[in-house]
């Protein structure tokens, strides 16, 4: 049995005056110890919904989930003593200082108080927190707050970690600081669930990555895998003028080997077989039907491209998850 | 790996008693840290004291009192009553900022996170009921029972606020947002409290608003804290509807009734809740 174990997971919401939400369709999880899985999906995949059922916040209409051989929905408390969560928002006391914060919680996991605050002492120094430990949180910058949060749930040292969009909203320099906090984590064996709709942060932090679209996981395996299982070069172009997509597009489809798809706005993709010749005549063939090029280029599959293939759309979207999670 | 850090040992009372301290301190650091929060809560009865005083105690006549003396139950039980509706807008405003999410990860007693709130919004009580007290004894009031009758009016008035408190924190886990709260129960107690014998006596009301206030349990909470605290007029008649005739009976009967279906009601929907 994996580390961690989710069978079947089913949820649903029934919102008031709209149709039933499936949040999770049956979704089925593994996560090796001292591994670093990703869940990776576009908001209301069911990532969120996942984390909350394997936190204890919530349990499932139906299907099941074990910890290290302990059954989550039938012993919460147990598992609530081996688990440390740190959410999308930051769930920390506004009103409470840094160093309150993370002393509140050694209690509330019955450490003892001197415990408690000699761990706070040391989580504010590993996350760079020692000039505000004693400014309350509210002070605290979007960085900093995830930090604070983070540190909560690495108070008792727990050997599973849930982090769901740990970087959400962040800038890329703090994002790219808090990356860097957690590959240390993983350094030390503990075994991480983290969900994102980053492709580059699944790239760059696990070792196992977990396609969720609809509730359910519909690709799995590593970076390199999931890349591999789409195949061959794409080229993509970004146009000047959003008007000219369709026009762009056409040119896409006929000579590339699929669908081409938009990416954000003005930036089109497109698989194709022999990159340079395509490129080249993508290229030439915008330009006798004047159609302007910001950039076009070859390269090869990312995340992002796998993730279009797979589920026919692209994977950051900016709809709140929040919504079907709640 | 580095070692997980093990809870120190305990029984399932130390650790409640533990969590309950411990959410209390954390609801009481708030007020420390936001002191508009006690101020606005201390400023609106002392407001009220004043207002009513001065501006209604020159027109209404309580025949045998003065209208201070008379007053000052009903603006006790008035500011209680809305004093407990924070333990409502407090639970949903956690709940909107994800803490209760953070709680409910935690090896910790769900109970003693409401116990925490619960207790701490009575300190809150407590405080304004002594601000209320001063500023009432300033204007005019005087209690004129025994010390232990005094006593026991405080103690009705904070058992029925620690119930209500009960009440709302339910209702504030059960909507989506605090401003629903402070809303509707701005809606629902404001009738609750002025149709009443808080501010008049009842018996000159319209007959349905009397048979309304003679039911209202606000009422019978006046009641008790007036006759508690010998500010009864002489002469008064009380209604004929039980509670009336029996308000300290019905007040400890609705705390009772409260508590019990709200404490495991409240605890149950705490379990399930998430943002």
């Amino acid at each position: 049995m994996a580390f961690i174990e989710a069978r079947d997971l089913v949820k649903t919401y029934s919102p008031k005056g709209s149709p039933e939400v499936r949040a999770l369709d049956g979704l089925t999880l593994e996560v090796e110890k001292g591994s670093v899985t990703a869940l990776l999906g576009p908001n209301g995949a069911g990532k969120t919904t996942t984390v909350k059922a394997l936190t204890t916040l919530i349990k499932p209409d139906s299907g099941s989930a074990f910890i290290d051989g302990v059954d989550v929905f039938a012993e919460p408390q147990a598992i609530r003593r081996m688990i440390g969560a740190s959410g999308q928002y930051a769930a920390v006391d506004q009103n409470l200082t840094g160093f309150e914060n993370l002393v509140m919680v050694g209690r509330l996991y019955h450490l003892g108080a001197r415990v408690a605050r000699q761990r706070a002492t040391e989580l504010i120094e590993l996350f760079d927190l020692v000039e505000a430990q004693n400014r309350t949180v509210k002070g605290y910058s979007g960085g900093m707050r995830r930090r604070i949060d983070l540190a909560g749930a690495l108070v008792i040292r727990p050997p599973v970690l849930f982090l769901d969009e740990p970087t959400t909203g962040l800038d890329p320099r703090s994002r790219i600081g808090l990356w860097e906090v957690i590959e240390q984590l993983v350094n030390d064996g503990t075994t991480v669930l983290l969900t994102t709709q980053y492709l580059e942060e699944a790239d760059r932090l696990a070792d196992s990555i977990s396609v969720i679209d609809n509730g359910r996981v519909i690709a799995k395996g590593t970076a390199d895998e999931l890349k591999a299982s789409v195949g061959g070069l794409r080229v993509a172009v970004t146009v000047v003028d959003e008007t000219q997509i369709d026009a762009a597009r056409d040119i896409l489809t006929r000579f590339g080997t699929g669908e081409s798809a938009v990416l954000n706005g003005r930036t089109l993709v497109v698989p194709v077989q022999e990159g340079p010749v395509a490129l080249a005549a993508i290229v030439s063939a915008a330009a006798t039907k004047g159609i302007g090029l910001h950039d076009a280029g070859m390269r090869r599959p990312t995340l992002d491209d796998v993730f279009l293939q797979l589920t026919g759309h692209a994977a950051e979207t900016e709809d709140s998850e929040t919504e079907s999670a709640a | 790996m580095s070692t997980t850090l093990k809870p120190i040992p305990g029984n399932a009372v130390s650790r409640f008693v533990s969590d309950g301290a411990v959410t209390t301190w954390r609801n009481l650091m708030k007020i420390i840290r936001v002191p508009e929060i006690l101020l606005f809560s201390l400023i609106q009865p002392i407001m009220f004291v004043l207002l009513f005083t001065y501006v209604f105690g020159a027109a209404v006549v309580i025949p045998g009192s003065d209208y201070t003396s008379f007053l000052m139950a009903g603006i006790f039980a008035q500011t209680v009553v809305f004093g407990s509706t924070y333990s409502g807008s407090a639970m949903a405003q956690d709940l909107k900022d994800g803490i209760i999410d953070r709680f409910r990860t935690l090896p910790m007693s769900g109970a003693a996170v409401l116990v925490g709130r619960t207790t701490g919004d009575l300190v809150i009580n407590t405080l304004s009921m002594l601000v209320m007290m001063g500023t009432g004894l300033l204007v005019g009031w005087r209690v004129k029972s025994s010390p232990l009758e005094f006593l026991a009016g405080v103690a009705i008035l904070l058992l029925f606020a620690y119930a209500f408190s009960w009440v709302m924190a339910f209702l504030g886990m059960s909507v989506k947002s605090p401003e629903v709260i402070n809303n509707a129960s701005f809606l629902i107690l404001f009738p609750l409290t002025f149709i009443s014998n808080a501010f008049v006596p009842s018996e000159n009301l319209p007959t349905p608003l009397r048979v309304f206030a003679e039911w209202n349990p606000v009422s019978a909470l006046v009641q008790s804290a007036r006759e508690l605290f010998g500010n009864v007029p002489p002469g008064t008649v009380a209604g004929d509807a039980w509670p009336a005739q029996n308000p300290i009976a019905t007040v400890l009967l609705g705390v009772a009734v409260l508590l019990i279906v709200f404490v495991p009601l409240s605890i149950r929907k705490f379990a399930t809740i998430s943002r």
